[in-house]
């Protein structure tokens, strides 16, 4: 049986890569991978590594998935598909370790739990194991993507705010002891909001996102 | 008054349907309402209807807050001049605390009414006049020294996040003025709490002990400055309107007799207070060394921002317990929890705002059961009879 040829970028596939961004997003929507975004946002490195971290663990996993998807009795399905993920969490583990001792430190726990993340085990589910690895790769990117940029969006705004930097560099100002001896927007007697470093504000903070989205795509409010 | 019905009838057709400024229309009824009873009549039904509505309710609310203002504005001044050791008469001691809350009252009304409009217009409902006793509430539960920035980013927190998120007035489930507060307190946390926030301008002074009665507690003072008069009648340092238990006994007066608010809810918060702070007075003879528990009970419910927050804020109708026996547990447990969190966490010098934003969070699971106990009760009744 001929499949039908698809284009490499067909309406369909481009929608796989776009949706996840915005009409679709696992966290915005779906409400899925909260837990991380709650730990790692209050500074944006931390942040940009782990949203690579989840993307690889993505992509391969649904790519791998879905070129052994005809071959997984369906019975352990779940084992096979924590195994390719637990190995590849342990991948991204080790590199971090070895070539960024410092952030992977900060994120501790949390690139291992990247195997608990609902976001990962549901794209497989969903749809690597019934889609071909090209479609597959696609999802995962978008997914992938979809999850980094609330993940930045939020810890740009809580380190930006709650530290007054960005990168680790202070692009708000110096602030000092005395008024006098500081620079930028400090010294007008501006202070950093110390409730954006604690989590409840990631919470409130990803609701914020929530709702401006819902208020400019109204076909995303639930009844 | 005819000269103002007439300027408003004059510009009304301008707001009517079709008008020029029809998108307007929600800002131009809430100042017509705000001066006039509105003339709404209902359509539907037989109604029992008096001028009552709730901008009346909410008028009378700030009335009631007017004695602990105008006292706190002068106390301002007091514990100013006084802790300056300079002298000052009665006049410059409300001169001068005037000037310093004044920009605060227009600061928090500027920006949460300035939001609020923005949500009327922008989702095409009237304006509502929840914000008029958050705005006040705001100010007067603040320190004094806060920035005027400060107040600005906590209000339209408050109000964004308290209250448009969850669809306006009538639909928050905390208190806007507590959210407020507990938004600038983990913000700003020295600007909220310490020695020098409570006396105006006195971070400009070394040697000053501005400090709170709570917070001298708090660090293991026991020998107190101020007399069990002077926390009465609050001529100690603290938020703005916290501090006079006397006028906040006359707002309370104000609001039973008009019964605006619940009498249910100050009386159990108030014996819920004061039975924790009995308790743990108990318990403190084995610590002598903790000046927070073994501070008299009865003096504990006038320090701090207690009584000023079962008044005017545990007795917010709309995040409060609605059924008569839900506010007894709630009251009840807001004094119990308030003096709790207060005397266990010195890290809290005031507990209350934390046990009522808590229950606030609790009330619709006390209605819950009071209510479905009420059926059990009745089909109980129906099956015996």
């Amino acid at each position: 049986m001929a499949e039908e040829k698809e284009a490499l970028f067909s309406k369909k596939n481009k929608a796989l890569l776009t949706d996840p961004l915005d009409d679709n997003n696992p966290i915005s929507v779906q409400v899925l991978g909260i837990c991380s975004a709650l730990a790692i946002t209050v500074q944006l490195k931390p942040a940009l590594v782990m949203s690579l971290a989840v993307l690889f663990v993505i992509i391969a996993s649904n790519v791998i998935v879905s070129l052994i998807r005809n071959l997984i009795p369906s019975r352990i399905r779940i084992i096979v598909q924590l195994l390719i993920v637990a190995s590849l969490v342990i991948l991204v583990d080790q590199i971090l370790k070895a070539y960024a001792y410092d952030v992977s430190k900060e994120l501790s726990v949390f690139v291992g739990l990247i195997i608990t993340n609902c976001i990962v085990m549901g794209r497989l589910e969903a749809f690597a194991l019934a889609n071909g690895p090209w479609k597959s790769f696609l999802d995962g990117v978008g997914n992938g993507a979809g999850y980094a940029f609330i993940l930045v969006l939020v810890a740009f705004f809580r380190e930006l705010l709650g530290s007054g930097k960005l990168m680790g560099f202070e692009v708000l100002g110096h602030k000092a002891k005395t008024l006098a001896e500081s620079t930028g927007v400090y010294s007008f007697g501006y202070e950093n909001n110390g409730f954006m470093l604690l989590s409840p504000m990631a919470l409130i903070t990803v609701g914020i996102i929530i709702w401006i989205q819902r208020a400019r795509n109204r076909k995303l409010i639930e009844n | 008054m005819g000269f103002i019905r007439n300027t408003f009838d004059k510009y009304k057709p301008l707001f009517d349907k079709g008008g020029k400024l029809e998108k307007f229309a929600p800002g131009f009824n809430a100042f017509d309402t705000l001066v006039f009873v509105p003339n709404h009549t209902t359509h539907e039904g037989a109604h029992i209807r008096d001028g009552v509505d709730l901008k009346r309710v909410m008028v009378t609310v700030i009335f009631a807050m007017i004695p602990a203002l105008l006292f706190g504005m002068w106390n301002v001044g007091y514990q100013h001049f006084s802790q300056l050791g300079e002298a000052g008469t009665f006049l410059d001691y409300l001169l001068y605390g005037s000037f310093k809350f004044i920009p605060m009252i227009a600061v928090s009304y500027g920006v949460g009414l300035g939001i609020e409009f923005a949500f009327g217009i922008f989702r095409g409902h009237e304006i509502n006049e929840g914000y008029l006793v958050s705005g006040m509430l705001i100010p007067l539960i603040m320190p004094i020294d806060l920035p005027l920035w400060m107040l600005g980013v906590s209000v339209a927190f408050a109000v964004l996040i308290g209250k448009e998120a969850f669809g306006g007035t009538g639909m928050n489930i905390l208190n806007p003025a507590l959210v407020a507060r507990a938004f600038a307190y983990f913000s700003y946390a020295p600007s909220m709490s310490g020695d020098k926030v409570w006396v105006a301008d006195a971070s400009t002074v070394d040697a000053i002990s501005g400090e709170t009665i709570l917070g001298s507690l708090a660090s293991g003072n026991s020998e107190l400055s101020y007399s069990v008069l002077d926390m009465f009648l609050g001529f100690i340092p603290g938020s703005v309107g916290e501090t006079s238990v006397l006028m906040i006994l006359i707002g309370a007066a104000f609001l039973y007799f008009t019964g605006v608010a619940s009498w249910r809810i100050m009386l159990s918060s108030l014996v819920g207070g004061a039975v924790m702070a009995l308790l743990f007075n108990l318990v403190g003879v084995a610590y002598p060394e903790n000046a927070l528990l073994n501070f008299p009970w009865w003096q504990h419910l006038m320090v701090g921002g207690f009584a000023f927050a079962i008044v005017f804020m545990a007795t917010d109708p709309v995040s409060g317990a609605q059924t008569n026996k839900g506010k007894w547990v709630y009251g009840f447990l807001i004094g119990f929890l308030g003096i709790m969190i207060r005397i266990i966490n010195p890290a809290y010098p005031e507990g209350i705002m934390m046990s009522i934003l808590l229950l606030n969070v609790f009330a619709p699971t006390i209605d819950h059961y009071v209510i479905e106990g009420n059926i059990k009760k009745r089909k109980k009744r129906l099956k015996t009879a």
